[in-house]
C-alpha cells in the first residue's frame, strides 16, 4: 500500500542553513554570526514600521459576520412583539448553564410575543456564559442571536448579569464588522 | 588643599560645586530622556508604537511614572534590615552618578571669564576612577539583596557579585590597550591623544571594543545578561522589594550606569568629543558631539536588549571567564608588544 506523503509544493520548501556546531571556535564564529542575523532581525521590524498595530480603544479589529459576541433577543420587526416564547430550550442547551428563563402566559390584554407564552424573565450571566453559540442553535424561533460587541468589562459581577431589557435594547454599535472579502 | 590623586586641570572650589550640581541635574534630565527612548525604540524593534498616550507622542510618559513612583508607599518587608535597606539604594545611586562626573563632554572652555573644564574632574588615575566607584556600586546590589530578607533577592544579589567581579577584569583589559597607545590614564589626556594621533582607538583596538562593549553590558546589568534582575525567574532579583522611590533610585542608578559606559566607550574608543574628517567646531559644540556619541552608543544597548534572549547563569560565566578574559588579556599583550616595538 502506497503511504501517501504531503508535501506543501517545492517552491514552499526553504533550506535551513547552518553554521558550524556550538562549541570551540566554530561555535564562537557562529555565536557572533547568529548575533549579527539577530540584530538584523530586529532593525527589519523598525524598518518595517509600525502598520499592523491596532490602536485599541480608538481603533478597533473588525470582527466577522459570524463572530460569537455578546446575545441579542429580537423582536418581530412589523408587530414589535417578542419573538421569544418562555420555552427554555436555550437554557437547556446551555453548556455553562448561565441562561435563566421564566415563562408566563400571554394574555389578551398584555400580550408579549407572538406565541402562547413569552418569558417573564431571562437572564444571561455574561461572566459564565463561554460564547459557544448553542442558544442560538437550540431556539426554534431565532429569537436569541449571538451579536458581534465583545467589550464587556464591567467592575460587579453582579452587572454582569444581563437582563431581558438589556438584551432586548437595540445595541450601541460599537463593533466594526468586516467587509466582505476583507 | 591635599589631593587624593593627581589631578589635571581644576577650578576654584565654587566652581566645583556648581559643576557638582550641574552635572547630577544633566544625569537627572538625561535617565527620563533615555528612559523614554528606551522604550519607544524596544517598542519599534518589536513592530509596535512603545508609549504614546501621556502627553504629545507619550514624551510625558517618563514623568508619569516617576510621579507613580515616588507617591508610591515606602514599603518594607518584616524581614529586611531597616537601615541596610534604606541605605543600599542611596549607595547605588550616588557611586552611579559620581562615576558620571569622570566623563569628559569636552575640553576647557570659557564662561563667565573662567576657565571650566567640561567634566566633573580629570584627576590622573583617570580610567580607575570609574571602576573604584564600580566595586563600590557593587555593595548597593549586594546589600540591596541581603537586606531585603527575600530569596529571590538574595539570589539575585549573589548573581549580580559574581557577575560584577568576573565582567569587571574583562573590561579593565579590554581597556589597556587604549592606555598603552595614549601612554595616559587621564580620560581628557586620552581623547586629546586621538586627536594628536588622528586616528580613534576603535580602530587598532577594535577587540577591545567588542571585549568592552560584551563586559560593558554585563556591568550594567543589561540584556543579555540582566540575570541579576531576571524578572523571568527572580521576579526581579535584588531590587524585587523596593518599591517607589527607593525602586526608582535603584532603577535611575541602573541608566547613569548605562550611560557611563556609554561616555567611557565613546572617550576611549570613539575620540570623545573629536569629529572625524578633520572638522573643528567650537569649543561649545563638544558637550553635543559626546552626547551624539553616548545616545549612539545607548541605541546599541537597547538593540541588542531588543535582540538577545538571557543567558544561562553558567553561560554567562564560562563566556565570561574562558572567551572575554582571554581576548581581553591577548589584545592587551598584543598591544603591549606593538607599542614597543
Amino acid at each position: 500500500m502506497e503511504i501517501a506523503t504531503w508535501s506543501p509544493g517545492e517552491d514552499v520548501v526553504v533550506a535551513v542553513q547552518r553554521g558550524p556546531d556550538p562549541g570551540g571556535a566554530g561555535g564562537i564564529y557562529r555565536a557572533f554570526g547568529e548575533t549579527l542575523r539577530g540584530l538584523k532581525t530586529t532593525m527589519a521590524r523598525v524598518v518595517e514600521g509600525t502598520g499592523r498595530v491596532i490602536q485599541y480603544p480608538e481603533e478597533k479589529v473588525a470582527v466577522y459576520p459570524r463572530f460569537r459576541g455578546r446575545h441579542k433577543l429580537h423582536r418581530f420587526e412589523d408587530t414589535g412583539l417578542e419573538k421569544c416564547v418562555g420555552c427554555s430550550l436555550c437554557a437547556a442547551a446551555c453548556p455553562a448553564d448561565c441562561i435563566r428563563v421564566v415563562a408566563a402566559e400571554n394574555t389578551p390584554e398584555n400580550r408579549v410575543s407572538a406565541g402562547e407564552r413569552y418569558a417573564a424573565v431571562y437572564e444571561i450571566n455574561l461572566s459564565r456564559c463561554i460564547f459557544c453559540g448553542y442558544c442560538e442553535v437550540a431556539c426554534p424561533f431565532d429569537a436569541i442571536t449571538m451579536g458581534h460587541d465583545y467589550e464587556m468589562s464591567d467592575y460587579n459581577r453582579s452587572d454582569l448579569i444581563f437582563t431581558k431589557e438589556m438584551l432586548l435594547a437595540e445595541p450601541l454599535e460599537r463593533t466594526p464588522l468586516r467587509a466582505a472579502g476583507e | 588643599m591635599s589631593q587624593l590623586a593627581a589631578v589635571g586641570y581644576y577650578e576654584p572650589w565654587y566652581v566645583q560645586i556648581i559643576k557638582a550640581v550641574v552635572l547630577f541635574a544633566v544625569a537627572l534630565q538625561i535617565v527620563p530622556v533615555v528612559l523614554l527612548i528606551e522604550r519607544k525604540l524596544i517598542g519599534r524593534f518589536q513592530g509596535r508604537y512603545g508609549p504614546n498616550r501621556v502627553g504629545l507622542f507619550g514624551l510625558l510618559q517618563p514623568l508619569a511614572d516617576v510621579g507613580k513612583l515616588l507617591t508610591k508607599e515606602q514599603f518594607r518587608p518584616s524581614t529586611s534590615i531597616g537601615p541596610l535597606f534604606a541605605l543600599a539604594p542611596i549607595i547605588s545611586i550616588v557611586t552611579a552618578v559620581a562615576a558620571f562626573a569622570i566623563i569628559p563632554f569636552g575640553d576647557t572652555a570659557d564662561i563667565f571669564g573662567t576657565q571650566v573644564g567640561l567634566y566633573g574632574l580629570d584627576v590622573g588615575i583617570g580610567i580607575l576612577y570609574p571602576f573604584a566607584f564600580g566595586a563600590i556600586a557593587f555593595y548597593g546590589i549586594m546589600l540591596g539583596g541581603w537586606a531585603s530578607g527575600s530569596k529571590y533577592s538574595f539570589l539575585g544579589a549573589m548573581r549580580g557579585a559574581a557577575q560584577l567581579i568576573s565582567y569587571e577584569v574583562a573590561l579593565g583589559l579590554s581597556l589597556i590597550g587604549v592606555v598603552m597607545m595614549s601612554e595616559s590614564l587621564s580620560l581628557v589626556t586620552i581623547v586629546e591623544e586621538q586627536g594628536r594621533q588622528g586616528l580613534w582607538f576603535i580602530g587598532p583596538q577594535f577587540v577591545g571594543f567588542i571585549v568592552f562593549l560584551v563586559a560593558g553590558f554585563a556591568e550594567t546589568n543589561r540584556a543579555p545578561f540582566d540575570l541579576v534582575e531576571a524578572d523571568a525567574e527572580l521576579v526581579g532579583g535584588y531590587l524585587t522589594e523596593y518599591g517607589g522611590a527607593r525602586f526608582a533610585s535603584y532603577f535611575f542608578a541602573e541608566y547613569v550606569n548605562v550611560l557611563v559606559i556609554s561616555g567611557i566607550g565613546v572617550t576611549m574608543f570613539l575620540g570623545g568629543w573629536l569629529l572625524p574628517f578633520g572638522i573643528d567646531p567650537p569649543g561649545w559644540v563638544d558637550p553635543i558631539v559626546v552626547l551624539a556619541k553616548m545616545f549612539g552608543f545607548v541605541f546599541f544597548f537597547i538593540w541588542i536588549r531588543a535582540t538577545l534572549p538571557r543567558l544561562r547563569y553558567d553561560q554567562l560565566m564560562s563566556f565570561g571567564w574562558k572567551v572575554l578574559l582571554p581576548l581581553a588579556t591577548v589584545n592587551a599583550l598584543v598591544t603591549a608588544i606593538l607599542v614597543v616595538v
